[in-house]
């Protein structure tokens, strides 16, 4: 898919709907206004926006705990996203959830894990379903260089290898697991190398720059759809934030190498090509940033003006009719 | 009527169910060559020996509109699944506000008594009654087993079937006629006047002949099998005990915060049936030991039909509780 002018577009507006949502959530967060644990995905803008701007509604994915910034480049309502987060009646998930299992099944977004490395079984049988209805749908599977380092890692990668399932897995190596570096906790120095292990198609790309992600899944996305079995890109990024806001958990990390990361922004960088390019000229950019702004704030008035749901309500939905 | 096993049962409901409904699939760790057969390598499809991988992706299955029998085969393997059973099967439906259902049937296999030691001898539903969102099933006859199938088959949960190691071959009347047995009603095996005995997959037989022979000694039992656990039919267990005013619970899962607790204590917290007991209840549970290899060992730390004889007798002499 040659990303044409619009096409640049969109990935920007994604990227920047993704960081104007997670600018908001962090504010409100720190001002007190949200409980809970909230995984920032600052940083990471553009992978969720290169991947996902090859998939259709009838695609699946599933994402881990850093997941709000998947269900926006999926499609989902950032009005519900956001009432969700804020325990409200008309989250997506009625208040059950929270920040960390937004789904939304009518697009394809069949969920936010917390447990990680737990998505990826489940993302497995999605891409098993994909395969078994054969119209060329795929599943794809969003997580971190952390669960790289559990078990049912390796139990996907092999079970959608001998199945050759259509199984996107994207790897977001954003270098840390909380506050253990990735060079520390994992044996395998280059993350490709276990997909490799396990006969998997794979590529490492520069995770911040979103047209090398859009073009990178793209190839990977017709493999898939080709029925050519799974495929797994690493994306190597940073995120911005400490692992979940907190005003207690320690960052770890050394500063210069997050100020470092910090002039490598995605959201910045695609800008300042845009502009170069000419193909958008700063007041599209201000123009852009304002309804994306709008947008972000009827979610955040959405959510306010909601009502929580009733203590009695946590007796429902336990099972299905 | 036609006989067929427990195992030949289970699998016709498997088989009727998958013709009916195309958008069905078999994961397991083995062959099941009758289904393989009729319904395809893609449909029914042997998985490496990962249990968490093939517990989550019926999970994925669920959520992209597929229903999923995964067979786990014996019950401790499926420890081996426990992030994908526990964090994930039990409370998907509920986590994402019911907005997708998750129909699989997750089969195992529990119990002891073939001398295969602790890492193949359990008996964990207690367990899994604590983790809400699931359904738990326990057919003890080829009848329950086809009609609790195939209930489990068309139910939109994931319901996890526990199925005595013993009772695969054991033959019994099956209709060759569609049906269903529901989710939460208990089957009175034996009807009787003196005690209740709730008796749990094999321990079923057991109590059976247990009551045949105390019938001899003039004490009249009542068996009830509740047949699934999650529901649970506490009606008809609480009305028999309101009418015998005894209660023994034979389980052979471990004793300490078993089903046969909770039973006990569904029936003393209700005040009419407290108020009609004539002896404290008993229960006659496998110890709380991991189940031993030895034969004598392995005897004694579960129970049959002796042991439940004399937790009867006991509770028969017992004066009343006031």
């Amino acid at each position: 898919m040659v990303l044409d002018k619009q096409g640049q577009i969109d990935l920007y507006t994604t990227m920047l709907t993704i960081r104007r949502f997670e600018e908001r959530v962090a504010a409100e967060f720190y001002a007190g206004n949200i409980f809970g644990f909230i995984h920032s995905y600052i940083g990471q803008e553009a992978i969720a926006a290169g991947v996902c701007k090859h998939l259709s509604k009838e695609d699946r994915i599933v994402s881990h705990h850093r997941g709000h910034g998947h269900c926006i480049a999926k499609g989902a309502d950032m009005r519900k996203m956001m009432a969700e987060i804020y325990g409200k009646k008309t989250g997506y998930c009625k208040g059950k959830g929270g920040s960390m299992h937004i789904a939304d099944f009518s697009i394809g977004m069949l969920g936010a894990d917390g447990i990680v490395g737990a998505g990826l079984p489940i993302a497995a049988g999605a891409a098993m379903a994909a395969q078994l209805e054969g119209t060329g749908k795929i599943a794809a599977v969003f997580f971190g260089d952390g669960a790289c380092q559990e078990g049912e890692f390796h139990e996907a990668l092999n079970l959608a290898a001998i199945w050759r399932l259509p199984l996107l897995f994207v790897c977001e190596n954003n270098h840390y697991a909380v506050n253990a570096p990735v060079s520390y906790s994992l044996a395998a120095k280059e993350i490709t190398k276990m997909p490799e292990a396990y006969h998997i198609p794979n590529r490492a790309i520069h995770g911040n720059d979103v047209e090398a992600v859009h073009q990178a899944a793209d190839e990977a996305v017709s493999m898939l759809r080709r029925g050519e079995g799974p495929y797994f890109l690493e994306c190597e990024t940073y995120r911005w934030h400490k692992h979940f806001l907190s005003d207690w958990l320690e960052d770890l990390r050394p500063e210069e190498e997050i100020e470092a990361w910090a002039k490598k922004c995605p959201v910045a960088a695609f800008e300042a090509k845009l502009l170069g390019q000419k193909v958008l000229s700063c007041s599209d950019i201000e123009r852009i940033n304002k309804e994306v702004l709008r947008q972000v704030e009827e979610a955040h008035e959405f959510a306010i003006e909601s009502p929580y749901p009733q203590p009695q309500d946590a007796l429902e939905d336990v099972y299905s009719t | 009527m036609r006989e067929i096993t427990y195992e030949q049962a289970a699998t016709e409901a498997i088989q009727e169910e998958f013709r009916r409904n195309p958008r069905t699939v078999h994961v397991s760790t083995d062959l099941p060559d009758d289904l393989r057969r009729e319904f395809g390598a893609d449909r029914i499809r042997v998985t490496p020996i990962a249990e968490n991988s093939f517990v989550g992706a019926s999970i994925g299955l669920a959520g992209s509109g597929f229903r999923t029998v995964a067979n786990i085969r014996m019950a401790t393997f499926g420890f081996v699944a426990m992030d994908q059973m526990m964090n994930h099967a039990a409370k998907i439906t509920y986590m994402f506000g019911g907005q997708a259902k998750f129909p699989i049937l997750y089969r195992m296999t529990v119990g002891a008594g073939i001398s295969a030691a602790a890492e193949h001898s359990v008996s964990p539903y207690p367990m899994y009654m604590n983790a809400p969102g699931l359904k738990i099933i326990l057919p003890a006859t080829p009848y329950d087993a086809k009609g609790l199938f195939k209930t489990a088959l068309r139910d939109n949960n994931p319901v996890v079937s526990f199925e005595h190691i013993l009772l695969g071959g054991v033959k019994g009347e099956v209709p060759e006629h569609e049906y269903f047995v529901p989710f939460g009603q208990a089957s009175i095996k034996r009807e009787g006047t003196d005690l209740t005995v709730v008796a749990l997959a094999k321990m079923v037989y057991d109590a059976l002949e247990a009551a045949e022979e105390m019938a001899k000694e003039g004490m009249s039992l009542e068996v009830i099998d509740p047949r699934t656990l999650v529901p649970l039919d506490r009606e008809t267990i609480i009305e028999s005990v309101k009418k015998t005013g005894r209660l023994v619970v034979m389980d052979e899962a471990c004793q300490t915060c078993g089903a046969a607790a909770e039973i006990i204590a569904l029936v003393t917290a209700d005040k009419a049936a407290f108020s009609r007991l004539k002896a404290a209840p008993a229960r006659v549970c496998g110890l709380d030991v991991p189940v031993p290899f030895s034969p004598p060992m392995e005897k004694y730390a579960i129970p049959d039909k002796a042991k439940l004889m004399e937790a009867v007798r006991d509770v028969m002499r017992s004066a009343p509780p006031r």
